[in-house]
């Protein structure tokens, strides 16, 4: 098997999936329907929505969204930009209108202290069980495990028809 | 009278599932015979009038039968037949009657499959199973029965749901109420041992096999519905974070710590009461999930039925099952002594690890999912928790997993000494770091912190899961066994391991590398990406059974050859009118090439949203290696028993006690 390992490396390190290519120029015809015909400008554009709900939508992103209303924040997006607005400016417009329910990415804020931090609280919780646990177990002297009826009762119900193990 | 038929049915089955709920209990309790023996033909006969109740609905549908107001509102003649059928589960009503009629499947094989444990065992399991049946029955009868008839009877029905007339609303929900449904079984088997009082590891090895089967149906129902929106709503996303999609995942995450901690009180005897409070925890998440989608809410793409009444109903009934199972788990659980001890290095602590983490995924999805909601309730404020939070917070918590899937898999139980593990680790660590870092660098050809960690985990544990396997094989063809005698529950632990990997890889290679444009074009024009040119040939006129199309052709080529030609729908449902998009994909095992198809702009362009989307399918397949290992897993003999016991019949072929119980601590 060890020998194996250099093998495998090389096989791993030329995989027959084709690697990303840098985007090519589009054709000169086709228009981006955003309008930006600087694709790092459409990009932006693109992400930009990603991150913004469709207010009257089923929770669809404005991206995603053919509603009339999404439509038209859509186009108010695309007006701030050639207006040379940053994202900041874009998104505070849109929070100053529309309140954070237009935000998929909810701010911290007081409110929603809980929202981020529980889950790391929860992980911190279950790490110092976790450890307390272990400790205590590891500390405990060494042996079988207590005979609470547990496995005797185990012996006595089960018969294995796998036999001796591997 | 089919309709009838099928509401008596159900006040039938309800009065035997009072009788399935009561009399096997008091019989296990007072130790009645004659009461325990009640338990398997009660369950059995309920069982059997909810599926009756489910076939009228469905000769109901398929009749045309528009004087029961359920299928009036939800069919129509010009539906096709096997829509028909899925959409006696497309709206509320029916998915109640599906999620009651799942409930009587996994009963039946309860009562056929549950032969060799205890009698008054058994009793317990199918009257707590009883009282799941009656809380669901007597909301259908109450709230929301699908027989009710309709007068004056409408000339046609109002068709389904256009969102839901795909091949996917034909296996997404039955499989996913398998796996919802299905964590009755082990929540039924803690809630009887805390009863009995006796909660030792033969009633997890009893647990085990019905916890892996709900969980790969679970597997497959998440995996089938989220194939099913990548290739109907047109994003070409695989996932939202919707919250009728995490009231799915959170069963799925607490379900897969409880697979892992039933592992340990198996086979060491510890974690005793934190595996059942997890066994407690995956059915009340089911009945949330259940809360959730039913009762209206939550709004999302999901939510198509609608009424509060409902909703207090089911949340009422989720506080009833909640808190009374936690108050005899509070009675019970203090009583019980935990199992073996372990050292610090030791399966043991790397599962205690995997719960940790799982159950804090599982929390900061809880979390996400109520946060909005409970906000709103307290007239806070109100917010929406979309991916980009879920994806900050979940993917820390859960990438560790990965990587300790491979570790743990090759660690001794009890103790583990560090120095051969380190031996054993480090050449295939040295490959995939190696590796990883190489690949993702060539793939993405940027250094990017999480997609290397995520690379690196993916191969490490596809190569561990790969190699353990071929070190069993090997042995095995050294020594006396059979070179494929690998036991099961091992064999279908490692496949399912490999599908994470695989899974991980897919979803990392796919979201760094999926490239898409928004473009307007008109007939003959053309737009290149990663390498792909495509070429819009123009729209054409299509006439469904029950829609109209506009389909657009798209053909594909690279380097002048052509390889797909792709047909983006833009469809009108006659009946209810709303416009739907069905994708045009080609897809292929390295990527995807997708085309949906916008609204038309005028001068006969349309807007189109172009996809390549490379590794996408190895999502799905990764749920595909999990699902299989599961059902590999689930089906070892080692779960299949035999009782020694007085009170059970005794075996036809006397079968010598020719092997013991291997009971012996550190048997891998």
């Amino acid at each position: 098997m060890r020998r194996l390992y250099p093998l495998l490396l090389l096989l791993l390190l030329m995989p027959a999936v084709p690697a990303v290519r840098a985007a090519s120029p589009a054709a000169a015809p086709t228009v981006p329907t955003s309008g930006f015909t600087n694709p790092r400008e459409d990009a932006r554009y693109h992400a930009l929505l990603k991150n913004l709900r469709c207010l009257v939508c089923q929770n669809e992103s404005l991206q995603d969204s053919q509603a009339g209303l999404a439509k038209d924040l859509r186009r108010e997006v695309r007006d701030q930009m050639r207006q040379g607005k940053s994202n900041r400016d874009i998104v505070r417009y849109l929070v100053a209108r529309y309140g954070d329910f237009v935000l998929y990415r909810p701010p911290l804020m007081h409110s929603t202290y809980l929202l981020w931090f529980g889950p790391f609280i929860g992980l911190l919780i279950g790490i110092v069980v976790l450890v307390a646990l272990v400790r205590k177990r590891a500390r405990a002297p060494d042996g079988e495990p207590p005979p609470d009826g547990a496995r005797k009762r185990l012996v006595e119900l089960l018969r294995d028809r796998e036999g001796p193990k591997t | 009278m089919i309709p009838e038929v099928g509401q008596f049915a159900l006040m039938l089955a309800l009065g035997l599932a009072l009788v399935q709920a009561t009399l096997p209990l008091l019989g296990a309790w007072r130790g009645v015979p004659e009461w325990i023996a009640v338990a398997r033909p009660a369950a059995r006969a309920q069982s059997l009038f909810v599926l009756l109740a489910l076939l009228c609905l469905t000769y109901a549908f398929l009749t045309n039968d528009f004087s029961v107001a359920y299928v009036a509102e939800n069919s129509n003649t010009a539906l096709p037949w096997f829509y028909r059928i899925g959409a006696v589960w497309g709206a509320h009503e029916g998915s109640l009657l599906l999620w009651a009629s799942i409930l009587s499947v996994w009963t039946l094989v309860v009562t056929f499959r549950s032969r060799s444990l205890p009698p008054d065992f058994t009793a317990r399991v199918l009257g707590v199973m009883g009282w799941v049946s009656v809380g669901f029955l007597l909301f259908m009868l109450i709230a929301s029965n699908p027989f009710t008839r309709m007068f004056p009877v409408p000339l046609n029905g109002r068709d389904l749901n256009p969102l839901l007339q795909n091949p996917g609303l034909v296996l997404h929900p039955p499989l996913l109420y398998m796996g919802y449904v299905g964590f009755v079984v082990p929540f039924a088997f803690a809630i009887s041992a805390l009863l009995d009082g006796r909660l030792d590891a033969a009633w997890a090895r009893w647990s085990r096999p019905w916890t892996t089967a709900a969980w790969l149906f679970l597997t497959l129902g998440i995996a089938v519905g989220s194939w099913w929106s990548y290739s109907v709503l047109g994003w070409g996303g695989w996932w939202f974070w919707d919250p009728v999609e995490n009231a799915s995942f959170m069963p799925w995450l607490v379900g897969t710590a409880l697979i892992h901690s039933l592992a340990v009180t198996d086979k060491r005897g510890a974690f005793k009461s934190w595996t059942v409070l997890l066994a407690i925890f995956a059915f009340s998440l089911s009945l949330l999930g259940t809360f959730l989608v039913r009762s209206g809410v939550l709004v999302s793409v999901h939510a198509f039925a609608t009424d509060p009444r409902r909703g207090i109903f089911i949340l009422m009934f989720l506080a009833v099952v909640v808190g009374l199972s936690l108050l005899l788990y509070a009675w019970r659980a203090p009583t019980v002594k935990g199992g073996g001890n372990f050292h610090v290095l030791s399966r043991e602590t790397l599962l205690l690890v995997n719960n940790v983490l799982l159950i804090s995924a599982a929390f900061a999805v809880l979390l996400g999912t109520l946060y909005p909601l409970i906000l709103e309730g307290m007239a806070v404020g109100k917010i929406s928790v979309g991916p980009p939070y879920f994806n900050t917070v979940f993917v820390p918590l859960t990438l560790p997993i990965v990587f300790l899937a491979a570790i743990g898999a090759g660690v001794r139980w009890k103790q583990q000494k560090l120095r051969p593990l380190l031996r054993y680790l480090w050449p295939p660590f040295v490959v995939c770091l190696a590796a990883g870092i190489g690949f993702s660098i060539w793939y993405t050809g940027e250094v990017r912190a999480l997609v290397i960690v995520a690379v690196v985990s993916a191969f490490w544990v596809m190569l561990l899961s790969a190699r353990d396997i071929w070190g069993r094989i090997r042995r095995n063809l050294a020594g006396a066994n059979r070179w494929y005698r690998v036991p099961r529950h091992v064999l279908g632990m490692t496949l399912a391991h490999f599908g994470l990997g695989v899974f991980v890889l897919g979803v990392t290679l796919a979201g760094t590398g999926s490239m898409e444009k928004d473009v307007n074009m008109a007939p003959g024009d053309s737009v290149s990406l990663a390498g792909y040119t495509f070429r819009f040939e123009g729209v054409t006129k299509l006439r469904g059974p029950n829609y109209t199309a506009t389909q657009g052709a798209v053909s594909v080529s690279r380097d002048g050859h052509r390889v797909a030609l792709l047909h983006p729908q833009k469809r009108v449902y006659i009946v209810q009118t709303s416009p739907m998009t069905e994708a045009g994909i080609q897809s292929g095992l390295f990527r995807d090439l997708y085309v949906s198809l916008g609204d038309p702009t005028g001068g006969g362009a349309w807007a189109m949203r172009i996809y390549y989307k490379p590794m996408v399918r190895w999502i799905w397949l990764g749920a595909l290696f999990m699902a299989l290992g599961g059902l590999v897993a689930a089906l070892d003999r080692r779960y299949r028993l035999t009782v020694a016991r007085g009170a059970a019949p005794a075996p036809r072929t006397p079968v010598p006690p020719a092997h013991p119980v291997p009971v012996s601590p550190g048997n891998p």
